[in-house]
Order: C-alpha cells, then structure tokens, then sequence
C-alpha cells in the first residue's frame, strides 16, 4: 500500500467530509422545504452556480472514461469536446426560460414543469420516472470512479474488504447529504474543481515533459486511431457516428435530472446566461484530461507487469490511474485520487438529491399523499435520497460493472426522450399531451431496440438507408422517432376533436427573472 | 431572453461554434500541427476558448439592463 499517498488522500476525505456537516448551515434557511432542502432556496450566485454546475457535470467517471475511450478507440472517444461546445450556446438560450418559470411556479423538477405546462400527471410521470432510470446508473458509476482509484491506491480489490472504502465513503456521503441537501455537494464542488484544476495541470506539464513532448506522444497512437474513418461507399463510418453522438449528447445533458437541479438553484436567469459563456472552462480541462489517454498509451501502463492485474479487472479505465501511479511522486498522486474520489462524490450527491425530488414531487405527492405537508414531503426526499445511494451501492457490489456501464448508455438514450414535453415545451403548447407521452413510448421502446440490437455495448446505431450504413447515436435516432409520433398522434387528438388539456403556466412567466 | 429583435439577431452567433466543431470533414486530418498536437485535436480544443468567447458577447450584446441588472446576487 501506498502510505503517503493514502494519507494525502484521507485528509482531503476527511476534510470535505467536515464540509458536508458545515454546509447545512451555510446561507441558513429552512431545511424542512423542499425548496431549500433540494434547490438551496434557489440562491446561488454567479461563483457558486459555476462550481457547482461544474463540479455535477463533470463527473468523475468521466474523468476515468473519456480517457480509456482514448485509451482504447483513439479520435472517436474525442467526441467530448465537441459534445461539451455545444451543450453551452443550447444551455445558454433554453436555461433561462426554465429557470423564469420554475422560480415563478415554484417548480422543483422538469416533471413539475411539465405538469404545470401540459396539464397531464401521467406525462409528469413518464418524465420523472425517466429521470430516476436515467439516473440510478450514473449513481452507480461515480462508485465504480471510487472503486478504480481506492484500488490503485494499494486497498484489496475484492471480497469484503475490498467494498469496505466504498461502503464508509457513501455511507459519510449519504449522511450529509441528508442534513444538508444541495448546500453540501456545492460546497464540497469547490474543493474538488480545485483539485481537479491542479490535477490536470500538473500533469500536461509533466506528464509530456517526461514523455518527450506532444509529438512524442501522438507518435504512439496507431494510425488507425489517430483520425476518424473517413466514409466510403457502404458506410459514413466514424463521420455521422461522431456527429450524432456530439450533439446527441449535447441534447440529453441538460435533461438530466441532476444538471436541472444544478440550473434551478442559482439565483437568476442573468446568472445563468453569464455562467454558460464561464463554463468551457471545465471543458477545456475535459479535452487535456481526454488526452491523457494518448498519454498513457505513450507510457505503455497497460504492459508494465505491476498493473496487469488491475487492467484485468478494470480494463482500460485503469488507464489513467496507471498513468499517475507511474510518472508522479506518491503525495501528488494522494491529490490527483483525491480529486477523482472527491469527483464522486458531488454528482453522486446531487443525483440522489435529483432523484429524491422526483419521487417526491411527481410520484408521492401527485399519487399517494396529495394533502402532505412540506415538512413530510422534504422528509420523504431524505429518506429517499438514502435509499438511492444504498440502492446503487448494492448495484455496484452485485452486479459486474459492465452492467452499470451498458445501463448508463442506456440512460443517455432514455433521458433524450424527455425533450419534446420539456425543452419543446419550453417553447410552444401545439403538442396534444397524449401526442407527447405516445411519442415518449416509441422513443424509449425504439431507442431500448436499437440498444439491444448492438448488446447494449454501443450507443451506436448502424441505420440502413438503401445501400449506405449511417452509424449513429441510437438517441437521436429514437429522438426523431418519438417526435414523429407525436406530430401523428398530436394531429388524430385535434382530427377526433379531444379536449385539450390546460396549461397552468402564463406567457410572462418565460420572461427572464431573477430572486429578490 | 430579451424581446428586442435586433438584439435577438445577436443569438444567431451562437451557431458558429456549432457548425465549426460539426464540420467533422474539415478538421478530420493531422496537419498542420502545433506544438506536435495533430490538426484535428488543437483545432476542437481551440474551439473551446471561441465558444465561450462568443456565448459572452453574445451575453453582453443581449444584457438588458434593469431587468435583473442591479439586483443582489
């Protein structure tokens, strides 16, 4: 075991563990609402907002696997960045609108939102059940991030013990989390997006130093790897597959339940829009952090003989621990874990935050106890909060972990389907709700399909139009079906003359809006 | 967002970075490179600092001041 490193990386547990305790009494307010249990009061300001949004998107399985991609499929796994360009100028006209009428209505959650706007519990159903799916695995990820560095970190891998650091760190997690809600993921994200900045810039100053350089490292890449395949005449290939996973992804972001709960607890609309052109920071680290896995090929960790056990059991996302093990002094390597488990740490928080909120709001009240009071129903997302991170610890444990991994591509191909009832909705009321939730049928049957035609190992669709193959991101392609069907159904609803269902909202509650 | 449409006409900026990191047919290829990085990396990482380099004009053209302007954050 690696002493000093361990002890470097216990003391920054330690300390945001103290953090998460402190954080319930930091901007004080009435933790028996589920408005400042779940969204802080919707209070926070231009900083805070960009280090908690920062620090909940930037997730550290993303930190483990947009590298290994690297590691293991070359240029394709560099869809990052062009996935994290687009998701700002999207966020930064849509947001705000979001954010104007859930501050007006007192909306917690997008199901919240879509019941207000669309008038229909059963369509707010469908979209928060969405989101807790979505979700559950991503929970589950953050853990394996912990699992891959707590066993880099010299521990036991298996067995009993070796789920022992797991089992303590969520356990501290989930006892802050339920005393301090979203106060304690956004202090914390400050801690970890420091680490993280110190962390990556160590290590593209290092790291090619000792390497001989860029040129040096991308001399290592096959050429095969290097660029995308270029289309011919079967097949776009890696073209629209890059594509469509970019902007696919980019789409699906936003709708997840935790990047909602992040948006809906800073203080304003303007505060919002100043914070998307502050956000590619974070991005421009994602796109260093990515070429690490270039780094690491360079190093050739995955032949060095004392790591050929964890690439067994881990594969290629031990890439990068490998790579920090082999070329930084122990203490630092304590710092680069750290901001990795600590990484962990604050999305998994605000996911469970997410997830509890939705239960609550759209499933609890709207269904089993309407006439709850806001003291029971904040309760009830504490309650739930727990049961989401023991739920994911379990799922973590006894299940293999290319089940959660498959499970979160998934997700990303589920949660997509939420669009046109949230993000069109923003928008326009033409819809029909029925239209809405059968078109959230077939994109969620639809996309499930195409996942199961590649074994849940892609989220890549190979769509046959006539003699070409256009590879592309199952998500998107299940988007335009969901879409098409309810432009059908929304048109049978007004040809059979149904009544519309009424929109809660008003037109002034989208204009840009900020807390007193 | 505000109801100017003259500022509004500002937002079309938001595209550029859109359409420069979609163009996958232009930037697929290693030269010329920089600082021994292949044209097809540095150009999407320059991408990033554009981006948001344009959200903030874009931010600051489209500002209203007054609407929430001024107020304690």
């Amino acid at each position: 075991m690696n002493v000093v490193a361990v002890a470097v990386f216990v003391f920054f547990f330690a300390l945001v563990t103290v953090l998460g305790f402190v954080a319930a009494h930091w901007r004080r307010g009435d933790l028996d609402t589920l408005h400042e249990w779940g969204l802080a009061g919707r209070r926070f300001g231009t900083v805070i907002t960009w280090f908690l949004i920062g620090g909940d998107l930037y997730t550290a399985y993303t930190f483990i696997a947009v590298p290994a991609l690297m590691f293991g499929a070359g240029a394709m796994g560099f869809f990052a960045v062009p996935y994290t360009i687009l998701v700002y100028p999207f966020a930064f006209l849509v947001m705000p609108r979001l954010w104007a009428v859930a501050h007006r209505r007192g909306y917690v959650t997008a199901a919240d939102f879509v019941r207000g706007r669309h008038g229909s519990p059963w369509l707010a159903l469908a979209v928060a059940v969405t989101g807790i799916v979505a979700t559950m695995p991503y929970i589950a990820l953050q853990l394996v991030g912990i699992q891959v560095v707590v066993a880099a970190l010299g521990f036991p891998t298996g067995g009993w013990l070796g789920e022992l650091p797991l089992i303590i760190s969520f356990a501290i997690l989930a006892a802050y989390t339920y005393t301090s809600g979203l106060r304690a993921p956004a202090m914390i994200a400050i801690v970890k997006d420091v680490l993280i900045y110190v962390t990556i810039i160590a290590a593209i100053i290092v790291i090619p130093e000792k390497l001989g350089g860029y040129g040096a490292i991308f001399a290592h890449v096959p050429g095969d790897k290097l660029l995308l395949k270029a289309p011919d005449a079967g097949s776009l290939n890696q073209y629209s597959a890059y594509i469509t996973l970019a902007a696919g992804s980019a789409l699906a972001l936003m709708l997840y339940p935790h990047s909602l709960t992040a948006i809906l607890s800073s203080s304003g609309s303007d505060t919002l829009r100043r914070n998307m052109a502050l956000l590619p920071a974070y991005s421009f680290v994602l796109g260093l952090i990515a070429l690490l896995g270039y780094m690491a090929l360079a190093a050739g960790v995955d032949r060095l003989p004392q790591y050929a056990g964890y690439f067994g059991e881990y594969k290629q996302n031990f890439a990068v621990p490998a790579l920090f093990l082999s070329l930084f002094p122990d203490w630092f390597v304590g710092v680069a874990f750290a901001a990795v488990a600590i990484g962990a740490l604050v999305p998994a928080a605000i996911m469970s935050i997410a997830a509890a909120n939705l239960f609550t709001r759209n499933i609890y009240r709207e269904f089993v106890r309407p006439d709850c009071t806001p003291a029971e129903e904040t309760q009830m997302a504490k309650w739930v909060s727990l049961i989401v991170k023991v739920g994911a610890v379990a799922f973590v444990i006894a299940l293999p972990q290319q089940f959660a991994i498959n499970l979160q591509l998934l997700g990303g191909v589920l949660i997509i389907q939420t669009l046109p009832a949230v993000i069109i909705g923003l928008y326009t009321t033409w819809f029909d709700h029925r239209g809405l939730l059968a078109g959230w049928l077939a994109g969620i049957a639809g996309g499930t399909a195409m996942m199961a035609a590649q074994n849940f190992k892609s989220p890549t669709y190979l769509l046959h139009a006539g003699a070409v193959t256009i590879p592309g991101y199952a998500a998107l392609y299940a988007l335009l079906f969901n879409l098409a069907v309810a432009v059908a159904v929304t048109l049978l609803c007004r040809a059979a003359g149904l009544r519309r269902a009424d929109d809660a909202t008003a037109a002034g509650d989208y204009a840009d809006a900020a807390r007193d | 967002m505000t109801r100017n449409p003259r500022r509004r006409l500002w937002c079309w900026l938001l595209l550029a970075p859109c359409l420069a990191v979609l163009c996958v047919p232009f930037f697929n290829r290693a030269g010329p490179a920089w600082l021994g990085i292949p044209f097809f990396y540095w150009y999407q990482l320059l991408w990033i600092p554009l981006s948001a380099v344009v959200i903030a004009v874009v931010y600051l053209a489209t500002r209203e001041r007054g609407a929430d302007a001024g107020k304690p954050r």
